[in-house]
């Protein structure tokens, strides 16, 4: 009787997955098996695993591994994506803590479903198959549906969920409808193979089907980062979701979504580069400029912050059309800078609200400065860093960016970007005017700051300022998980 | 290459016409004798009541929702049993581990009281 031989395996591939998703299930088994009351250490006990899964990140940097018959690949490139999945993991967990009592929705399911929407980000990132790359975005984006609509009780937050789910199901069938007419035209679901069918039958601008595959793909990657035009979903899902959960969905999964766009447009599809930069170049520009012109309308911070965020996947598309080794890693830079100064931010918005009043308008920032000094030097930072205003990290990560962008030769590119971030600072500023400039509209009560908050601020501050005076260790890092 | 399809495509055609002829000619040969009792739409037998446009219970929901998961579990395991020998210990441990995962979801459902009606 002859066996089935079975492909090479190799778990060390997946091994930061295997663990995240071991912890998740145990949390999950634990959390039935605990009285209700006694909720808080599920919180340390993820944050436990995502420590750990953090340290074989680092200690799998440098050494490549296949797995799975060429279905993963955890190179550089991922094991980069990867530590920022999880620095935003372990970010949003600080902060849901205080925010999930204080708005009487501490389910215990909390914790289970970002480690799984963490592990279908890693698998997004490594994944090295049409595939795998999907069912890591199912795992993100089924866990990110019921993370949106948490807050059970609030009808904001049902609308979230709801939205995201429908519109985010009927992107889902745009990306598989481009790989299966990719996989109609190619054959094969392995983006290295797609890549050397296209260039052997020199298919590249004359196959209609595999053209149209890209387009389709392209639609499907950029609602996942919230490109314009398909970024409609953005503001509503970001302002009705609890404020932990839009910390982590406007990094993480964005991040998570560059990792697949990126690796997938430029293995796959090389020989289509002139046809997908020019594409991106125009789904660049238009997602900067909307985002930044529709922030500066509005009046709820959360609104603000999520056309802000639309805006910041503009910029990292900038990165991305200059396809260059400066551009990709500017990419990387720019997604950790951002996970610190965003959620940073939102750790102060989910300080300011109390229960019932979200406090989210941009006019309850009032006097702010005076009272909690502390706290509005902490929001300062992070929205200069948003801003780009040297000496924080988001002024390097543009840099590097923009200056990809000019050695790549896309001069009007950068310009338009220069200009659309220059135009982003008047709302950054505006919180901060309201901050220092005004007097309080009414008197605001001595906020409660726990212990996890104050740590995720300290990160925050420590990962935004560190890296913006000092970038040469993290952009070593970046420009060595180039994939080129 | 086509030409492999014609069998597909006649099997097609000869179902299409065989359904449809059957019921056409019911409808030209058949005795037709109309009552109330047979008109009535068919309820497992009872008496029917009310309208059936009415709102279900979410748990009718739930319920489907957990049946299908167990079920896609249950069709895993008929291929993986055929060639269960072929398979080794490799496809043994395998197959605990994908049982395993989703004994996680049965514990977890169940002491939530996701399976009590009431």
């Amino acid at each position: 009787m002859e066996t089935i031989a079975m492909p090479a395996i190799n778990f060390a591939a997946i091994m930061p997955e295997t663990i995240l998703s071991v912890i998740a299930m145990a949390l999950l088994l634990i959390n039935v098996f605990v009285p209700s009351e006694q909720k808080a250490y599920l919180g340390y006990l993820s944050l436990i695993g995502i420590v750990v899964t953090f340290f074989t990140v680092i200690g799998g940097w440098g050494t490549p591994q296949e797995g799975f018959n060429g279905s993963v690949m955890q190179d550089n490139f991922a094991l980069f994506f990867k530590g920022i999945f999880l620095v935003s993991a372990a970010l949003s967990i600080l902060i849901s803590d205080q925010y999930m009592k204080r708005e009487e929705c501490n389910h215990g399911e909390l914790y289970p479903l970002i480690l799984l929407a963490t592990c279908g980000m890693m698998l997004m990132a490594s994944g090295t198959d049409l595939m795998t790359i999907f069912l890591g975005l199912e795992l993100l984006s089924v866990s990110l549906y019921v993370l949106a609509g948490f807050q059970r009780d609030s009808l904001k937050s049902n609308e979230a969920g709801l939205k995201y789910f429908l519109l985010g199901a009927f992107s889902t069938g745009f990306l598989l409808y481009g790989m299966a007419l990719i996989y109609g035209a190619t054959g094969t679901t392995r983006i290295a193979a797609i890549a050397s069918y296209v260039a052997q039958n020199s298919l590249a601008g004359s196959n209609l089907m595999l053209l149209i595959g890209m387009v389709l793909m392209a639609v499907g990657f950029s609602f996942k980062i919230a490109a314009a035009p398909f970024h409609m979903w953005t503001p509503d899902v970001y302002e009705g979701a609890p404020t932990p959960m839009t910390a982590f969905m406007s990094v993480g999964p964005k991040a998570a979504g560059f990792a697949a766009f990126v690796r997938v447009f430029v293995i796959a599809l090389p020989t289509l580069r002139a046809d997908w930069a020019d594409l991106l170049w125009v789904l660049a520009v238009l997602t900067m400029t909307v985002g930044n012109i529709t922030a500066l309308y509005q009046k709820n911070i959360k609104r603000m912050l999520a056309y802000s965020s639309i805006a910041h996947a503009g910029y990292v598309l900038v990165g991305f059309v200059a396809g260059n080794a400066v551009g990709t890693a500017g990419i990387m830079f720019y997604m950790l800078s951002y996970a610190f100064m965003n959620i940073g931010a939102f750790a102060i918005i989910v300080l300011v609200g109390k229960k019932g009043e979200p406090n989210n308008n941009v006019e309850d920032y009032a006097g702010f400065g005076f009272k909690h000094p502390l706290l509005a030097v902490c929001m300062s930072i992070f929205l200069f860093s948003l801003a780009g205003i040297p000496p924080a990290a988001g002024f390097i990560g543009k840099f590097y960016l923009f200056s990809g962008a000019i050695q790549a030769g896309y001069i009007w590119l950068a310009i338009i970007g220069v200009l659309n971030s220059a135009a982003s600072v008047y709302y950054y500023l505006r919180v901060m005017v309201f901050m220092y400039m005004k007097d309080p509209v009414e008197e605001f009560d001595w906020l409660k700051v726990s212990p996890a908050i104050a740590l995720c601020l300290i990160i925050a501050v420590a990962g935004v300022l560190i890296p913006g005076i000092v970038p040469g260790y993290l952009l070593e890092l970046a420009q060595k998980a180039v994939l080129l | 290459m086509l030409g492999a399809y014609l069998p597909i495509l006649l099997l097609v055609v000869i179902s299409i016409c065989f359904g449809l002829g059957a019921l056409v000619l019911s409808s030209f040969v058949g005795p037709k004798k109309p009552s109330k009792v047979k008109l009535q739409p068919y309820e497992c037998g009872c008496e029917p009541v009310g309208s059936a446009r009415e709102r279900f219970s979410i748990k009718f929901y739930l319920i489907a929702m957990l049946f299908i998961l167990f079920d896609i579990e249950a069709v895993f395991l008929y291929p993986w049993s055929i060639l269960f020998k072929k398979l080794g210990m490799f496809g043994l441990a395998e197959m605990g581990v994908f049982i395993a995962i989703l004994l996680v979801g049965y514990i977890y459902i169940w002491k939530k009281g996701a399976l009590e009606w009431e």
